[in-house]
């Protein structure tokens, strides 16, 4: 299941990357040996072609392996309130079977990182991110004796798999009622004849569609791989890899780590991490609950209010705004932000950015200085920018249950 | 009696692109169409249980994207999706496929040719060269080179200026370019013939031209120019069918309070005084309006819908001599299971693109020596997709539809009209051609709809069911097209414009036209202008 490279003598077996338990499945679709890595595992960056798999994600389904994930269970009767003290929004209100969207932050307010909190049991859960996080959960549960945290990260194999036909092939898998799970719901259903039921359905994911995650242990992996691969056959079924998804969670209007927010915990320079705030998750803080992590800071940072705010920008033309200076006149000489994450939006045929701009300056026009380069020359454009409130992709299917079949 | 702003006749793609421009306008617009649905050539109807046509055209890649975005076509249902690689095959079996990766793509050639492969990375830069200078100017009204106003000066220096910045070397190529036939053209960059016919087909389709005519090289280009997402030369689908490119845009016609009515033919065209003041409808209707915009073809709009009387002399002669020859088929056929083809391998990125049934160059040629003498091809050029293979939406999961266009089938054949004998003897044809490529393929036929020009005349009511509203040849382009001193989208009799694919850019679901004669129907009426500039990744 895991290298077959440690078991043999290859010298550069320690150098070598660790593969997830799809890997095998998932190295013969990689047409294009493009990989990359995440968290120490080999990982793809697209399969065939990222554009196609992008639409994958849009137009058929297709799946994404989330296996390097960091996933921790936290059980035990202090566990709910451990995460509670650790998070910024109330854990205490999370049902049994739900998932909830989580950031946490460092006592000045910083954000560590996000995750999603599965509630398993009264009291258990499930926290999955993207960083390594044992260290600042083993710092969290200072206290907290009644309770135990398990890395998980290598003992629960998960697929996130998206797009519009997701519910038809999951039904076609013989997964009854899953067209009536809800969003941020979970259910569990039997596989390969198990009664145990060890197969754990989520309706979540990071494309801002119609999706699931899929989370079984990784003994079971490849043959689920298989059961899921020929459902999914007659519905466009494909895996995609790290460029998909960065394009899918852009239009979804979703941060991502190192592109967004620079994790605090990993920040050198004085500020140069964020707070919730400036990265638009207000929504995420909840003051009416007792102390957590950060409370104090975040109090007087709501209160002073921030000097940078994330926003969602449409931009004039078509030449992505990727590392571009925001600037509040055409001339560009007022600077008053930077471009995080841009991109041409297939589906919505937009021209799409997410942006720290001086907050400020938010109600003000907006121009981006655009550098694009034309076989070999380098060539720059000054374009017009629009703010946009609501995210760029957000189909009714995401959230309609039951979704319709397409 | 209620007198609307603008009565736009036909509700195709650029019918309801003309009036949504109108309509955003504050204009109060009605769109009339004769069928009980609309789209027009881009349309997709439920012809079998649970199987959605695009009966006529099928694929896109024309489609201005500044008009989508404008629009809002994608709130209105729009998505766009690429489709991925073609097949094509030769008489002898052969088949070669066009890959999605550039190195993929280059082995393939080599295999057939490495002269060739080499050959094409020029053969991509010249056409690259000639297709950036018309994409320009897609979504710019033509300018009349006789004319000394203002405006036609500034467009003429404009398109003096895209063709000089070409150099003098490629000037003169390009001028050559557009009067060479495909097979000329290619015949500089290629020695295999699979390569050259491949390559040759676009040059043909929808046109009753050979591959040996001259004139069907600028054919080809029309039909790589377009892109999606800026990848030039690639095609989509729109998901759910040809139609949903039509019902977004009708959405956007209803948001900007805009009227469409089905089941509303036009009779006539009313003119009073030298000036259009409405239509009168099939079933007796007049219905009035300060302006009319023809969505009709032009030879349909002046010799069908108008008296001659009221036309200017010479009108009614040019509109009749107008080259607009119907040449091509389309079988739409729904399979009970996805084709297997001889020589492809089993491979779902092949399977989700097209197929090319070219033969090879004297094939092709054949096909159309069978037109000219009044006969459907007995080999016919088959392009063919199959949208289920990669759109949920057309077909019930693992059953597939199969869009085929055929050329050459004549308008008119020699042994007297059509007959539904005729037609399904025609399907016949094409469904035995398959069949040699892909045995079994009859086995998997659930449903069939042919049609050959006198279908699409009868039901789109394009004349000759000629698929580019008259032919995509120099003399009916750019400042020529419909006819010399009316590429401005302003007709003969005064309030009259014309928006469909019989002026200028031509043929193709790229909703140009339409927002085009919109635009100078606001430059008349001294509104501001709603319709937007084309924005381009090759700038």
């Amino acid at each position: 299941m895991m290298n077959s490279q440690t078991e043999s003598s290859d010298p550069f077996a320690g150098e070598r990357l660790k593969e997830s338990p799809f890997h095998p499945r998932q190295a013969a679709l990689n047409l294009r040996n493009a990989w990359s890595s995440w968290n120490g595992y080999k990982f793809a960056d697209y399969y065939y072609d990222e554009e196609y798999e992008y639409f994958c994600v849009r137009n058929s389904c297709a799946t994404y392996d989330i296996c390097p994930m960091q996933k921790y269970i936290i059980s035990g009767v202090d566990a709910e309130a451990m995460l509670d003290r650790m998070v910024t929004r109330d854990i205490t209100k999370l049902k049994e079977n739900r998932v909830t969207y989580v950031c946490w932050c460092t006592d000045e307010g910083r954000l560590i990182d996000d995750g999603t909190i599965f509630k398993l049991g009264t009291d258990k859960f499930l926290l999955t991110c993207g960083s390594p996080s044992l260290a600042w959960l083993r710092k969290s549960a200072f206290g907290f004796n009644q309770m135990k945290i398990e890395d998980a990260s290598d003992t629960i194999a998960g697929l996130s798999f998206q797009g519009p036909t997701t519910c038809e092939v999951l039904k076609r898998m013989g997964l009854e009622g899953i067209d009536q799970l809800k969003p941020f719901c979970i259910a569990h259903f039997s596989f390969a004849g198990s009664e145990d039921k060890p197969l754990m359905v989520s309706r979540t994911g990071f494309t801002g569609d119609l999706g699931y995650e899929l989370w079984i242990n990784p003994s079971l992996a490849l043959s689920f791989w298989d059961a899921l691969y020929a459902a999914g056959e007659d519905y466009g079924i494909q895996p995609y890899g790290e460029a998909a998804t960065n394009m899918a969670r852009l239009e979804a209007g979703f941060i991502m780590p190192g592109m967004e927010f620079n994790e605090a915990l990993k920040t050198i320079h004085y500020h140069y991490d964020q707070t919730p705030f400036e990265l638009s998750l207000d929504w995420l803080v909840d003051f009416k609950k007792p102390h957590f992590n950060g409370r104090t800071a975040l109090m007087s940072a709501r209160d002073t209010g921030s000097e940078y705010t994330l926003i969602k920008l449409d931009i004039e033309g078509n030449k992505p705004a990727e590392e571009s200076f925001l600037y509040a006149d055409e001339g560009c000489i007022k600077e008053i932000g930077y471009v995080t994450s841009a991109m041409w939006s297939p589906v919505v045929k937009a021209n799409i950015a997410l942006a720290m701009v001086k907050t400020e300056a938010i109600k003000d026009s907006i121009w981006a200085e655009i550098y694009y380069t034309k076989e070999l020359r380098h060539h720059s454009k000054v374009a017009k920018c629009k703010v946009q409130s609501k995210p760029f992709w957000a189909p009714d299917r995401a959230r309609a249950t039951p979704p319709a079949a397409f | 009696m209620k007198k609307y702003d603008a009565i736009i006749i036909g509700a195709g793609h650029n019918g309801l692109t003309n009036a949504a421009y109108l309509a955003k306008a504050g204009l109060d617009v009605l769109v009339v169409e004769k069928n009980e649905y609309i789209g027009g050539a881009a349309v997709t109807r439920e012809m079998h249980d649970g199987w959605f046509y695009s009966s006529c055209s099928y694929v896109c890649s024309m489609m201005r994207q500044a008009i989508h975005r404008d629009l809002n076509l994608t709130k209105h249902g729009l998505v766009l999706v690429p489709y991925l690689g073609t097949v094509v095959f030769a008489d002898n079996g052969d088949t070669m496929t066009s890959y999605h990766s550039e190195e993929a793509e280059y082995n393939q050639l080599r295999r057939r040719s490495p002269h060739d492969a080499d050959a094409m990375f020029r053969f991509q830069a010249d056409l690259g060269r000639y297709a950036q200078l018309i994409r320009k100017t897609l979504l710019r009204t033509p300018p009349d080179p006789t004319s000394f106003r203002p405006r036609d000066i500034r467009e003429l220096l404009w398109l003096a200026k895209q063709f000089w910045s070409l150099g003098e070397k490629e000037l003169y190529e390009y001028i050559r370019f557009f009067t060479m036939s495909a097979a000329d053209f290619l015949d500089d960059y290629f020695e295999d013939d699979l390569i050259k016919a491949a390559m040759a087909s676009p040059g043909v389709i929808g046109t009753a031209l050979g591959v040996y005519s001259p004139g069907s090289a600028y054919v080809l280009l029309h039909h790589v120019m377009g892109d999606v997402d800026g990848n030039v030369g690639a095609w989509g689908l729109a998901r759910g069918g040809m139609g949903a490119i039509s019902n977004a845009i009708a959405g956007s016609v209803k948001e900007h309070g805009g009227e469409i009515r089905t089941h509303a033919g036009v009779d006539k065209i009313l003119v009073k005084n030298g000036k259009a003041t409405g239509v009168v409808l099939e079933n007796g209707d007049e219905l009035y309006a300060n302006i009319v915009v023809s969505n009709m073809d032009a030879k349909r709009t002046f010799t069908q819908c108008m008296d001659k009387d009221d036309l200017p002399p010479g009108i009614y002669e040019k509109a009749k001599n107008f080259k607009i020859r119907g040449s091509s088929g389309k079988v739409n056929i729904a399979l009970s299971g996805l084709p297997k083809f001889n020589n492809v391998a089993d491979n779902r990125y092949i399977n989700r693109g097209g197929q090319g049934f070219v033969g090879s160059m004297e094939t092709l040629e054949r096909a159309y020596d069978c037109w000219k003498h009044g006969r459907w091809s007995d080999d016919p050029f088959i392009e063919s997709v199959i949208p289920s293979a990669w759109d949920p939406t057309v077909a019930p999961p693992g059953q597939h539809w199969m869009s085929n266009f055929i050329q050459y089938c004549p308008p008119q054949l020699a042994d007297g009209p059509w007959t539904p004998e005729k037609r399904d003897a025609f399907g016949q044809t094409v469904v035995d051609k398959i069949e040699r490529y892909s045995p079994g393929f009859k086995d998997l036929i659930v449903h069939m709809e042919v049609r050959t020009p006198h279908e699409i005349e009868a039901e789109v009511g394009l004349t000759e069911g000629n698929i580019f509203q008259g032919e995509l040849t120099i003399d009916q382009l750019l400042f020529n097209r419909p006819f010399p001193g009316y590429a401005q989208y302003r007709m003969p009799i005064k309030n009259m414009y014309m928006c469909g694919s019989s002026t200028h850019p031509g043929g193709g679901v790229s909703s140009a036209c339409g927002a085009n004669a919109a635009r100078e129907i606001l430059i008349d009426l001294k509104r501001p202008n709603t319709v937007p500039e084309d924005d381009f990744y090759d700038e």
